[in-house]
């Protein structure tokens, strides 16, 4: 059999016209041109493989890069600030010497191709970021967008990927303590799977990525590379999805979660033993992104031998061993004398690991496949240099058209028969409905410090057991809001997830986001994505939360519709005794319902608007950030002063879907009286930002009183926790078990 | 004195450490032991802990239980060491022959996380006597592969004896046979169950409920009073 002889170095540079497949790799033709400018010759195949992955919009960031720096740029002061943007993860000071590490990452181009698959390995490559910074993972959340509830193919989209999502979460004992399920018309062809996790480790033992010291050995450990996942970088995550092209199924990882599971324990005796100088996970563009941002961000270069990667099938090109995105992998970067007990360890956990390469004194990457030299590049260049774009944008036209269609101005509730009707449609439609179908899927429990999970405002994990130390995080996102005004509509999820940290009695401290996007080479889609992320960056230096990484998901577009602008926004928070949280369940009977913060008359997004009258439009509520710093100060002072005993943020749905939900959590009901200057359905439905409900034992309403009359926060009596239905006095009561039956019923008649 | 309690850990077993916090909660002392060791350290009573050991391949503990580990358990628990089995280690437990039965996948075919109403069906046991016959608990249950099996006579036969220790209320959450959730073996030192006591010994952790922790008051009274 022959074959082709092997693109080397030396063979590309002397067969200066030979056509390489640039093009069906994804790259353009000036960027093909500028890699030729870079090497002052054509690149080895093997060369351009790693340039077309590397510089893919998903590893490189090149059309989002240039709004991106705001969150630098206008990054607050903050103490708590350990790592930042760059790393795999940012790392967060959260006291006693505990550092805390979070992001939140997407995974949605492979979810809709193959839901299970895609979902798990997006599981699993944010579990190997949190690793790499050398923290143990404590937790995951899972934040996601699917197509109507109704469509026929989100009854196969989802349950693959709620199956994958807890498939591999419940395998490696991670409790999955949050997130979120939308369902909008507007992902039907592109749902939307983010994936977060929280690490712990001490203040010592942050690990970055980079290899430095000539002479120090490259591992690769973890599972074989295959050929599973080549290209999902540049074709699949970086391209709008096309009915007319090939399936891009091949181009989907497969995970096993079990290796994972190994590999974390193995990392971590590894961590622990101080064995490893840096270390890098391979998830997009693998070897090809582990190598050469390794190298370019540390000292020296790197030489690597691409024969000695163990392989799962041995019939691989070097190109297809350096594309391939085979889970389950990470490389790190150990001194020779360390590196007999780095592979022991290995060993005692099972895991295949090889000395692949080393770092080397020079300033180039070079690899070998038998014995030649197939890759000479200033890694740099791979990893950092890539293109970055302006890409043009502009306010679509259509923005003015939808900004007037005022939600406003719809048709309200005549009577209080149709007042409750419309309750009891709002808290049975599927986005307000429980999630526990799809919530009982995850483990919460494991690792035994969960203190609080879905359906509760933020998830809460302790950290330490002596002192009660925790973190909380929430992750929220308004489509809706954002499409009508990005800008705000970024803030507002911001505020969201802010207040629900803060609503279980944990101080912000830190923001991670995913932004979801369209195609940034449509103008009106570009013009989303850069108000979104002004917003974002503006308001995280009001709130004093700076952006500590994250991840943009772009082309999340089916021909020439895009998605909802939907940026995804993580909040942690810490939390100095978790014996002092707040649930969102009600507690006991008598005790007074608060409303705090100012309701105005604002329905559009609104939960009411889609369910009800199937509208889009007018204008998000307003945002007042100072307000939610002062609510989120107080809803922490209540629970550390121990005055009230629970506490639910008022969001979509207003203020009786939060009120159902703390009911029927609690299994007690509540009589609310609408206060002075507000009609019921305002009172109701409205969704307003910072507003919170709290439920205040009659021995603290004095001093809760006093205490919001002082800092001037409004705090407006609304009711009572008793019975065992959900009365407004004078309009409607509805009994706990239909509002049960409403709440419960309607995703597991959909889906299971 | 306090009982030394070993916690065997398999590759992919999950709940290892927090079953060493409860055995410390109830005032034990938790000894780690490693699959490939054949030693147990001399401990006084074995837990195998949840997870997925082996990657659940082949089945759900099929491969554990032919561990170097598990040779001595199995020799040990015949002649009268005490040992709990939750979850995956209920799983390992009926793979060993140590309990009768099996487990197949949940009758919905989805993982389930719950805090699930059992009852206390055997107090007799040496991990079951801090609870009284007829106790009604609360125990997180998670699982994929929970519905417990046997065929007809031995079920007879443990309904007969006794030996179901624990049954799902109001709700079973896997289609286990007679609503079974935990078994013992004749002798009572061996013990199994689906839901994850481990996770209920401490107010606010988890579901907030400390129900679980009377199996490792139980079994330390038994160790300290023998």
């Amino acid at each position: 059999m022959s074959r082709t002889p092997l693109d080397t170095v030396e063979h590309a540079a002397a067969t200066p016209d030979v056509e390489l497949p640039w093009a069906e790799l994804g790259l353009k033709k000036d960027e093909y041109e500028r890699v030729v400018e870079i090497l002052g010759r054509r690149p080895t195949g093997a060369e351009l493989a790693m340039y077309s992955v590397m510089w893919s919009e998903h590893c490189s960031y090149k059309s989002s890069k240039v709004h991106l720096r705001q969150f630098g740029e206008k990054a607050p002061e903050s103490d708590a600030l350990l790592v930042g943007i760059g790393e795999n993860a940012g790392v967060v000071d959260v006291g006693q010497g505990y550092a805390v590490t979070f992001k939140v990452e997407s995974h949605n181009h492979p979810s809709y191709v193959e839901p299970y698959q895609g979902a798990a390995t997006g599981v699993g490559g944010i579990v190997r970021d949190i690793i790499a910074m050398g923290a143990r993972p404590v937790a995951v959340v899972d934040p996601l967008r699917f197509g109507a509830a109704d469509h026929p193919d989100t009854k196969r989209v989802l349950p693959g990927v709620v199956a994958g999502i807890g498939g591999y979460g419940n395998c490696l004992g991670l409790p999955n303590i949050g997130g979120e399920v939308v369902f909008d018309a507007c992902y039907q062809g592109n749902p939307l799977v983010n994936a977060g996790a929280i690490g712990v480790m001490r203040h010592e033992d942050i690990h970055l990525a980079k290899a430095s010291g000539a002479g120090n050995k490259v591992i690769l450990y973890g599972a074989r590379t295959g050929g599973d996942g080549i290209g999902g970088a540049s074709i699949l995550a970086s391209e709008t999805f096309d009915d007319a092209k090939p399936s891009k199924r091949p181009a989907v990882q497969v995970g096993d979660p079990f290796q994972e599971k190994l590999l974390i324990e193995c990392t971590l005796e590894a961590f622990q033993e101080k064995l490893v100088v840096g270390i890098q996970d391979l998830g997009a563009a693998g070897l090809s992104c582990a190598t050469s941002e390794l190298a370019s961000n540390g000292s020296g270069g790197m030489r690597v031998t691409l024969d000695d990667v163990p392989l799962r099938d041995s019939t691989l090109s070097p190109e297809e061993i350096l594309m391939s995105e085979s889970q389950e992998r990470m490389c790190a970067v150990v001194e020779p004398e360390k590196v007999d007990r780095f592979l022991e360890i290995c060993d005692k956990w099972d895991v295949i690991a090889t000395v692949i390469g080393e770092v080397t004194d020079g300033d180039r990457l070079e690899i070998f496949w038998h014995g030649e030299k197939i890759v000479d590049v200033d890694p740099r260049t791979v990893a950092h240099e890539g293109p970055t774009y302006e890409r043009p944008y502009a306010r679509p036209s259509w923005q003015d058209e939808l900004q007037a269609d005022d939600a406003n101005k719809l048709p309200r509730p005549q009577t209080s028969e149709e007042l409750k009707d419309q309750v009891l449609k709002l808290v049975a439609s599927p986005n307000q409905a429980s999630k526990q179908w799809i919530t009982q899927q995850y483990d919460h429990f494991v690792q035994g410090n969960t203190v609080l999970a879905q359906p509760e405002d933020s998830g809460m994990i302790r950290i330490d057991e002596a002192s009660g130390l925790g973190v909380a995080i929430a992750t929220d996102g308004n489509g809706r809001y954002a499409k009508l005004d990005p800008y705000t509509g970024a803030q507002l999820a911001l505020a969201e997830a802010y207040r629900n940290v803060a609503t279980t009695g944990a101080k912000p401290l830190a923001v991670s986001d995913c932004l979801n996007f369209g195609s940034p080479e449509d103008p009106a889609v570009m013009w989303q994505f850069a108000e979104a992320v002004r917003g974002l960056a503006d308001g995280c230096k009001q709130l004093g939360t700076p952006v500590t990484g994250g991840n943009v998901s772009l082309y999340n577009q089916t021909g020439e519709a895009a998605i909802h602008p939907t940026p995804v926004v993580a909040v942690l928070g810490v939390i100095d005794d978790v014996a002092r949280r707040t649930p969102v369940a009600f507690q006991e009977e008598g005790q007074l319902l608060y409303l705090l913060g100012d309701t105005r008359e604002e329905f559009g997004g609104s939960a009411w608007s889609q369910v009800i009258h199937d509208h889009l439009g007018g204008l998000p509520p307003k945002v007042d950030l100072e307000r939610e710093r002062l609510l989120g100060e107080i809803l922490i002072s209540a629970s550390r002063d121990g005055m009230i005993d629970s506490a639910h943020d008022l969001s979509d749905g207003g203020l009786i879907q939060a009120v159902v939900e703390s009911a029927l959590l609690g299994g007690k009901g509540a009589r609310l009286v609408v206060p002075d200057g507000l009609d019921a359905f305002t009172f109701l439905f409205s969704e307003s930002a910072g507003r919170a409900i709290v439920a205040v034992p009659r021995s603290e309403e004095v001093r809760f009183n006093d205490m919001c009359g002082a800092r001037g926060l409004p705090a407006t009596r609304i009711g009572v926790v008793d019975g065992d239905t959900v009365e407004v006095q004078g309009e409607f009561a509805l009994p706990l078990t239909d509002l049960r039956e409403a709440h419960e019923g309607t995703i597991p008649a959909l889906l299971a | 004195m306090t009982a030394r309690i070993g916690v065997v850990t398999f590759p992919g077993s999950l709940d290892d450490r927090d079953t060493q916090r409860a055995i410390r909660v109830a005032g034990a002392e938790p000894v780690a032991l490693w699959h490939k060791d054949k030693d147990l350290k001399q401990v006084d009573a074995v837990v195998l802990c949840g997870g997925f050991s082996y990657g659940d391949y082949l089945r759900a503990g099929a491969i554990a239980r032919f561990s170097p580990v598990m040779d001595t358990v199995i020799d040990q628990a015949k002649a009268g060491l005490p040992v709990l089995g939750i979850c995956n280690g209920f799983q390992i437990l009926t793979e060993a022959h140590l309990l009768p039965g099996g487990m197949l996948g949940n009758d919905h075919l989805h993982f389930i996380c719950r805090d699930q109403k059992l009852r206390v069906e055997n107090a007799d046991t040496a991990w079951t006597t801090d609870y009284t016959a007829g106790q009604e608990i609360h125990i997180p249950l998670k699982n994929m592969d929970g519905r417990y099996v046997a065929d007809r006579r031995t079920l007879d036969e443990l309904e007969a004896e006794g030996r179901v220790a624990f049954r799902y209320m109001d709700f079973n959450p896997n289609g286990s046979l007679n609503d079974i959730a935990g078994i013992t073996n004749a002798a009572g030192n061996v013990v199994g169950l689906m839901p994850h006591p481990e996770h209920a010994v401490e107010p606010l952790i988890g579901t907030g409920r400390t129900d679980g922790l009377p199996f490792f008051t139980s079994i330390l009274k038994k160790l300290v009073n023998a």
